[in-house]
């Protein structure tokens, strides 16, 4: 173990693509962390999906060995965490693990709005935090004025902001230097009973679920048998060790160390993030502030294209589930889809996640039905029912009224897009809390239904501010509104993977943006199709499918018959991948891509 | 069961692979080369026709068709080489048609007599518009007084002609095409082969579309109120259609091309040639070396430009039945196709589209109605068999 005088732990805060990930790179391989054989290009971001989209799902951390320029040696803990408002709880646990940030600005592009919603958390962590200035090597930057802003924008002190180019390794060192020497040095008592952090855990298929800790007070040994305050279970650790960012054993975790343990835990469930880990004997009896359980507040129907692929999408779903506490499945039977599964997900983002893994990891093709919140539907007999899937919507004659999830958003924005932002939460039911200007940039605070965002909210959100807006949220209650189901009937018949919830008074805007959506999505067939849009049985909107008039090959001669038959066939077989509801087949893509709304 | 040639007939498709030009449109296997070896290529041909001969036996020959590429380039001495051997090998019926594509230009116009004297019977000009604007557009390389001189020469050597149109061209409108056909049946021709423009991959057409470079192309409603107002013109003129892009006073319909509707057999031989023989009661799609030079000095070397030689399966042989026979408007023998498939269409869906007008049956006979055959691919798509 290592004395807290010579522990620094950090993470790194930035905009994507603004150079994070170069930027921990450089520091892996100055400090002699990896081997240049070994390096690659992102070493923190494990997952294909975390590589591709340049996003960080779960924390990573890496342990850097450094001799500063005064000749001490100093561990350096740098954890990576992740940055989006759906894994917002997450965010706040990594950072309340280390005492310090490096604020990476692009000094081409200036402060951008994503990064705002992190650096406060930050902040609020009460974070010591060192402003970078990265890619000076381009032609484009612009120090002075992007330090400027930081002082603006942020409100924090950036005249000794740090200059950088993490593609050519200039001024990497300084950034070691000033890890070293501006950033505090963990608090923390060896004498004391153990305190630990859960700040993250995953699941491996070799070792069992990997718990990142950060040790606040006391010591962690091989052996020790552990409590998780939580849930109450007891555990012994068989495994502890640091990331180099390969696993490396240690005999001990001393105060102000972060590293992993295992401990023969089978489920990612069994250990939830910000939970504190304390001895089973003489543990302490006082958990860390500040702990929440996750509470899924997304859900949507997942369902195989190929029905006979739902044994395998169970068996993926078990998997995933295993390493993902914070997602919530339950088997749903749909008329229209036939067999899957109904799940719960932190956000949007966390929803996308999901299903890209299943559909890539697992290789199964996926139906997503609409995403939808938790309704509170109150019954006249004074009972109450949740409601995760409009289509199993009770009987409006037992229902009494029907209470929805509301939300406080945060949104920061360039003053010049304020007016474009207010519209869009004024249309989607939005009422505004609060609005005030740091400099040129304008803070609203709305009570928005959830309802209203999940879906596309963030990317209008990015649309009609170019991306220049950040956006934060936490649930604030229930609400009792004018709610009502709208259903989708298409060639007369009901297609219950397309019903949604709606305020009464959106109904027809609603109805009639999904009917002309569907109308474009929906390929001709032989005959026309009606597309109606209905509450209960009255129908409030309504398009119809011409038919088919043209799609005959021209020419079809002796030379033409195999490959013009191939195609043929090809297209019989991308039929199947439709869904039929009767006669109709509808694509895929219609059962989110209807929902979307375009103002 | 009767073997399809018995059923369907038997023709000997050649191909000659040779264009002065390649048209942005064209999707067949044709090249541009500055050199070619007649004697070679003669040689070549009667050696194909003497092995597939070989292999079917005596045979009564209904078609002969020269395809290509262009194969009005072909010296006649190539072309009256090749009847001669088919005739040497088959017998040939006594009504036996025999075909060749030729572009409307005065160089080829002063061969026909050639050709005639070589044995050819019919001609298939490629006039495919009556503007100048547009020919050049369709990267033709004659103009319409040069083709109209043209088909007036055919006339006169050939005891049948034929020439073809494109439309649902770059900008045309339903009145320019009304105009174009009405002038194109002032001609009186007998036999018209009216394609809609059609955007094939790999093709520079394609590649413009893609790129979104090849504005002007009509909508689906407007290439629909195109395809019934050409069977409206045509059925006026006395040339009903009598296959989706084919059109014939009755009587003189292209007996080649009905070979590959019906289901018949047909050797294939030169670059890229497909065939369908039945031996000894099994269907086979044979296919050919598709590069000229390849296949010129495959069959030299070895004997044989094939390339490969499928035996097709019931469900395929009958799924192509199904999509060849439903184009014309003579329609499909159910009962042929339940001799090759060994089990019937779904009868629910044919009820279903007799329902929407698109199929008619009656007895034996299903045929795709007027309407259906704009949307056959559709219809196909439905009754195609599973796997």
């Amino acid at each position: 173990m290592t004395d807290l005088a010579h522990i620094r732990n950090f993470s790194i805060v930035a905009h994507i693509d603004h150079g994070k990930s170069t930027l921990a790179d450089r520091l892996i391989q100055e400090t002699d962390t990896v081997s240049a054989r070994d390096m690659k290009a992102q070493m923190l971001d494990a997952m294909d999906i975390e590589r591709e989209r340049g996003i960080t799902i779960k924390a990573n951390t890496v342990r850097l060995n450094y001799t500063s320029d005064n000749g001490e040696a100093y561990v350096l803990n740098l954890i990576d965490t992740p940055g989006h408002v759906d894994f917002a709880y997450e965010v706040s646990r990594s950072m309340r693990a280390v005492e310090g940030s490096l604020l990476v600005v692009d000094s081409t592009q200036g402060v951008e709005a994503q990064t705002l919603a992190n650096v406060y958390q930050a902040i609020d962590a009460d974070h010591e935090i060192v402003p970078v200035l990265n890619k000076i090597d381009l032609p484009a930057s612009d120090c002075d004025r992007v330090a400027e802003q930081i002082e603006d924008v942020i409100g924090i002190d950036a005249s000794g902001a740090i200059r950088v180019s993490a593609k050519t390794g200039v001024g990497i060192h300084e950034v070691l230097e000033a890890i070293v020497h501006h950033l505090p040095a963990p608090k923390g008592t060896r004498d004391a009973p153990l305190k630990a952090m859960l700040v993250d855990s995953w699941y491996d298929a070799y070792l069992g679920v990997i718990v990142l800790v950060r040790i606040m007070d006391g010591v962690l040994k091989k052996n020790d048998r552990v409590r998780m305050m939580q849930n109450g279970s007891v555990h012994q650790v068989d495994r502890i060790g640091v990331f180099r960012p390969g696993m490396m054993p240690v005999d001990e975790l001393g105060p102000g160390e972060i590293g992993f343990i295992t401990a023969s835990i089978k489920q990612v469930r069994d250990t939830r993030v910000g939970d504190t880990i304390t001895h089973e004997k003489k543990g302490t009896d006082r958990a860390l502030p500040g702990f929440k359980p996750s509470v899924p507040v997304v859900f949507c129907g997942l369902f195989p294209v190929d029905s006979a692929e739902f044994e395998d999408l169970r068996d993926a779903i078990e998997k995933l589930a295993l390493n993902d506490a914070s997602f919530s499945y339950e088997m749903e039977t749909s008329a229209a889809l036939g067999f899957g599964f109904r799940c719960g997900f932190l956000g949007l983002l966390h929803l996308e996640v999901v299903r890209d893994r299943l559909e890539r990891e697992y290789s199964i093709e996926l139906i997503t039905t609409a995403p939808s919140v938790v309704y509170h539907i109150f019954m006249k007999d004074g009972t109450m029912r949740e409601l995760h899937n409009p289509a199993d919507m009770p009987d409006l004659t037992y229902v009494d009224h029907i209470e929805e999830p509301r939300i406080k958003a945060t949104i920061l924005v360039p003053d010049e897009f304020l007016g474009d932002v207010l519209k869009l939460c004024q249309d989607r039911r939005g009422i505004q809390l609060d609005l005030t200007y740091a400099g040129s940039r304008a803070m609203v605070v709305y009570d928005l239904p959830l309802n209203e965002v999940v879906f596309d909210f963030y990317d209008r959100l990015k649309s009609v501010t170019k991306g220049y807006a950040s956006f934060d949220y936490q649930l604030t209650g229930y609400r009792a509104d004018n709610l009502v189901k709208m259903q989708i009937l298409v060639n007369e018949e009901p297609v219950d993977a397309l019903s949604t919830m709606v305020h009464r008074d959106r109904a027809e805007m609603r109805g009639r943006a999904m009917v002309e959506k569907l109308k474009d999505l929906i390929p001709r067939h032989m005959f026309k199709i009606p597309i109606q849009a209905a509450i209960g049985g009255k129908v409030i909107a309504r398009e119809t499918l011409s038919a088919l008039r043209k799609d005959v090959t021209a020419k079809c001669y002796g030379g033409d018959a195999t490959r013009k038959k191939k195609l043929l066939e090809k297209q019989k077989a991308g039929k199947k991948k439709m869904r039929q509801f009767g006669k109709v087949d509808i694509p895929q893509e219609a059962f989110i891509s209807a929902l979307k709304m375009d103002s | 069961m009767p073997d399809d040639w018995r059923f369907g007939g038997f023709g000997l498709y050649v191909h000659w692979p040779f264009c002065a030009a390649k048209c942005p449109y064209c999707d067949f296997n044709s090249h541009v080369s500055a050199k070619i070896e007649m004697e070679d290529w003669r040689a070549a041909y009667k050696r194909e026709i003497a092995r597939y001969a070989s292999e079917t036996g005596p045979r009564v020959l209904n078609s002969v068709y020269f395809g290509g590429g262009t194969p009005s380039l072909m010296a006649p001495e190539i072309v009256e080489t090749v009847i001669e051997t088919a005739a040497k090998h088959w017998t040939f019926a006594n009504d036996i048609e025999i075909t060749l594509e030729a572009n409307p230009t005065s160089v080829e116009a002063g061969k026909f007599a050639d050709f005639r004297h070589a044995g050819v019977s019919r001609v298939s000009l490629g006039v495919q518009a009556l503007n100048d604007a547009d020919l050049r557009r369709l990267g033709r390389l004659h103009d319409v007084a040069t083709a109209m001189t043209a088909l007036e020469t055919a006339r006169n050597a050939f005891d049948r002609v034929s020439f073809d149109l494109i439309y649902a061209r770059q900008d045309q409108s339903l009145s320019d095409w009304r105009q174009e056909l009405t002038t194109a049946l002032g001609f009186s021709p007998e036999h018209l082969s009216l394609y809609q423009l059609t955007i094939e991959s790999g093709t520079a057409f394609g590649d413009r579309f893609r790129r979104g470079k090849l504005p002007g192309l009509p909508d689906e409603d407007l290439a629909a109120d195109m395809f019934i107002l050409t069977q409206d013109i045509c059925d006026a003129a006395g040339l009903p259609a009598y296959e989706v892009s084919n059109h014939a006073v009755p009587g003189q319909e292209s007996r080649h091309n009905l070979i590959y509707w019906h289901g018949g057999d047909y050797v294939g031989i030169g670059p890229g040639a497909h065939g369908r023989l039945t031996l000894d009661g099994q269907r086979h799609a044979t296919t050919t070396e598709l590069s000229p030079g390849k296949w010129l000095s495959q069959v030299s070397r070895t004997g044989t430009g094939e390339l490969e030689r499928e035996a097709l399966r019931p469900r395929d042989h009958a799924g192509e039945y199904l999509m060849m026979s439903l184009r014309t408007t003579e329609g499909l023998d159910m009962k042929r196709y339940r001799d090759i498939a060994g089990k019937p269409i779904n009868m629910f869906d044919i009820n279903d589209l007799e329902n929407l007008g698109l199929l008619q049956s009656s007895g034996d006979r299903l045929q795709a109605t007027r309407d259906g055959r704009a949307v056959l691919n559709a219809i196909i798509t439905r009754l195609l068999p599973d796997d």
